[in-house]
């Protein structure tokens, strides 16, 4: 059984403007101690498919569908049976780590709050677990720093806090929101190889979202690409990197810059991102695709699925540029 | 920390004095004087009174000798009008009454203000919601001068559950409509402010953090969105502090409480330049304390202040 089964999956939000929808019938899912990509353009969709599953969107969100995790749809649930998922379970970290930890707490209190929650420690146990998980996220001198307060430390900093808070009831699923995309290169990397280091030691499953292809190759064995709130692609990372079978998939590796090749100009995705409160009838890729047909306008292709692969185009797989 | 507040009551000192020479000069170029009425006394009783008083000396040597008296002995020199009586006198009699109903009603501002803030925040765009704006947008166009003569008509005339006025010993009785005359308006802003600033509160990436956590919504509000939410509601505190006391002259003239209100009015009439002074210092250094309480406060609640 997967650990997090996703399907038909709707995030709609009621604004002055009228509804707009942020997912479009989603379906994923990941097994235990896998890593998945979620990749996609600013509003694809992909961090409130994650919020839609912790119980976090909007007020003026609301999802329907299944999102079953361990076997019990997490949309059904009412907060007070999430609130014993949450963290426990299945954690989650932010985009922006600089606002993402409470200023007005110090950090050993916000951690020990979690495993007081849901662990029933104590609070000096607690403390001490949190420091343990501080210098396993290689936080230096952790054991003199966690009465500090979030703005004493760096971004990069604060982003390992946020790592080692998620995990200290060792859930079993941590969705990483974009983690890096706040932080400078080189604390990028560290995070990355932080969180691939989590993976081995606690054999802990990472839904990884993110706009950046580059750390997805070296990390995820899985990667889905989303559009339009919908699935463009799915597969093994090093085939859909190798061998994309969707215009947008190509697209998007089009458009990373490569340092082994002489160019003279950035390759683009022609167009803008769609505006979800009128998504055209079809694919919602079809405005901007380079290969569109007839039919991408009027009718929205179906997912085809083969062993390890899926995807939702019309064009002819080796007809893909 | 402990310099910090040093170095505020420094500041005070220097900002005191000015507030005493600049009323002072207010009251002695204002028209007319304690002593004149409406049958001019003859000119030589007159001159005897003032010397009596010292209002027969220069400008230079009034305010000098005023100013060492205060600085050196706290004395704020006899009152003009009341007869053998000092300014001490007249405000260790008024102060303590305004105080007492000061002090309530800026407790039931504040709790029944955060309270409804805060209900109303949790629970948007509810009933509960809608009735906390609309009782706190009532209660801001009812100024104490109205709601004061609209409390006596109902409960003293119409019901005659309380008494009309006066103090004895601020007896709860007596303490209900000047609490509730005065606190209602600063119960208001109390109430908007807090709700405002709970609403942006709730929407910040910490308080997701916390949920994302499975912590209780109880614990997510109290613990983890309190503190900021109550920051800007502090900053309100000390002005509206002063205006409890300030606004104690409308409610010792409508409900005959006897406060230093009363005194205050009464002295601006008479031009009882030692009484007034004394109550314009008086409330002034309460205004620098109140300041400098609410600033030590910020910084024990933000841990990103350092003073």
């Amino acid at each position: 059984m997967s650990l997090l089964e996703i399907e038909d999956l709707r995030v709609t939000f009621t604004t002055a403007d009228g509804d707009v929808n942020a997912v479009n019938g989603l379906c994923l899912n990941i097994d235990k101690g896998e890593t998945l990509a979620i990749v996609g353009e600013s509003g694809s969709g992909k961090s409130q498919t994650a919020f839609a599953a912790m119980g976090l969107l909007a007020k003026n969100g609301r999802a329907t569908g299944q999102a079953r995790f361990d076997g019990q749809d997490l949309l059904a649930m009412n907060t007070r049976q999430l609130n014993k998922i949450r963290s426990k379970d299945m954690a989650m970290i932010f985009q922006d780590p600089m606002t993402s930890l409470n200023p007005y707490l110090r950090v050993s209190d916000q951690m020990a709050e979690v495993l007081m929650l849901h662990q029933g420690l104590g609070k000096s146990a607690a403390v001490t677990e949190a420091v343990r998980m501080l210098d396993a996220v290689r936080i230096p001198d952790a054991r003199a720093r966690v009465t500090m307060f979030p703005h004493e430390f760096s971004g990069g900093m604060r982003q390992r806090i946020m790592i080692a808070m998620s995990l200290l009831c060792q859930p079993r699923l941590l969705i990483a929101d974009e983690p890096t995309t706040a932080l400078d290169v080189t604390v990028q990397a560290q995070i990355m190889q932080l969180l691939g280091d989590i993976r081995q030691e606690f054999g802990t499953a990472i839904i990884l979202i993110t706009h950046d292809l580059g750390i997805v190759a070296g990390f995820c064995d899985r990667t889905l690409v989303m559009y339009g709130g919908q699935i463009m692609e799915e597969g093994p990372t090093d085939d859909i990197f190798a061998d994309p079978s969707h215009p947008y998939t190509s697209g998007l590796l089009k458009a990373v810059p490569r340092l082994d090749q002489a160019t003279e100009e950035l390759a683009t995705i022609a167009g803008e991102p769609p505006d979800m409160s009128r998504l055209p009838a079809g694919c919602p890729f079809s405005p901007r695709c380079a290969q569109v047909l007839d039919n991408c306008r009027t009718e929205r292709p179906s997912l085809d699925v083969t062993p390890d692969r899926r995807r939702a185009c019309h064009l002819p797989v080796q007809e893909v540029a | 920390m402990l310099s910090f507040v040093v170095r505020r009551l420094a500041v005070a000192i220097p900002t005191l004095l000015i507030l005493v020479v600049l009323s002072f000069i207010l009251m002695y170029s204002a028209p007319g004087g304690p002593f004149n009425s409406e049958r001019p006394l003859p000119p030589e009783v007159l001159a005897n009174i003032e010397a009596k008083y010292g209002l027969d000396q220069p400008f230079w040597k009034q305010i000098v000798n005023y100013v060492s008296g205060v600085v050196t002995s706290f004395d704020f020199g006899p009152s003009f009008q009341y007869k053998d009586r000092t300014v001490n006198d007249v405000i260790a009699q008024g102060f303590p009454v305004t105080l007492t109903y000061g002090f309530w009603s800026f407790v039931v501002a504040v709790t029944v203000g955060v309270s409804l803030g805060v209900a109303a925040a949790i629970k948007q765009n509810s009933w509960l919601d809608y009735l906390a704006v609309g009782i706190s947008i009532g209660a801001q166009v009812l100024p104490n001068f109205v709601m004061a003569p609209i409390l006596l008509l109902v409960f003293t005339l119409w019901l005659g559950w309380l008494p009309g006025g006066g103090w004895e010993g601020g007896q709860w009785n007596y303490l209900i409509m000047p609490v509730i005359a005065l606190s209602t308006s600063y119960m208001a802003s109390i109430a908007r402010i807090t709700r405002s600033s709970m609403l942006e509160v709730l929407n910040t990436n910490f308080i997701r953090t916390a949920q994302a956590k499975g912590l209780p919504m109880r614990r997510v509000i109290w613990r983890h969105a309190m503190k900021p939410t109550i920051l800007p509601v502090l900053s309100y505190l000390g002005p509206a502090f002063v205006g409890m006391i300030t606004g104690s002259v409308i409610i010792d003239v409508f409900f005959s409480t006897g406060g230093i209100g009363q005194f205050f009015v009464n002295s601006a009439f008479n031009r009882d330049y030692s009484v007034i002074m004394g109550i314009t210092i008086l409330v002034g250094t309460l205004t620098i304390l109140f300041n400098l309480l609410v600033d030590i406060l910020y910084a024990w609640i933000d841990p990103k202040i350092r003073y």
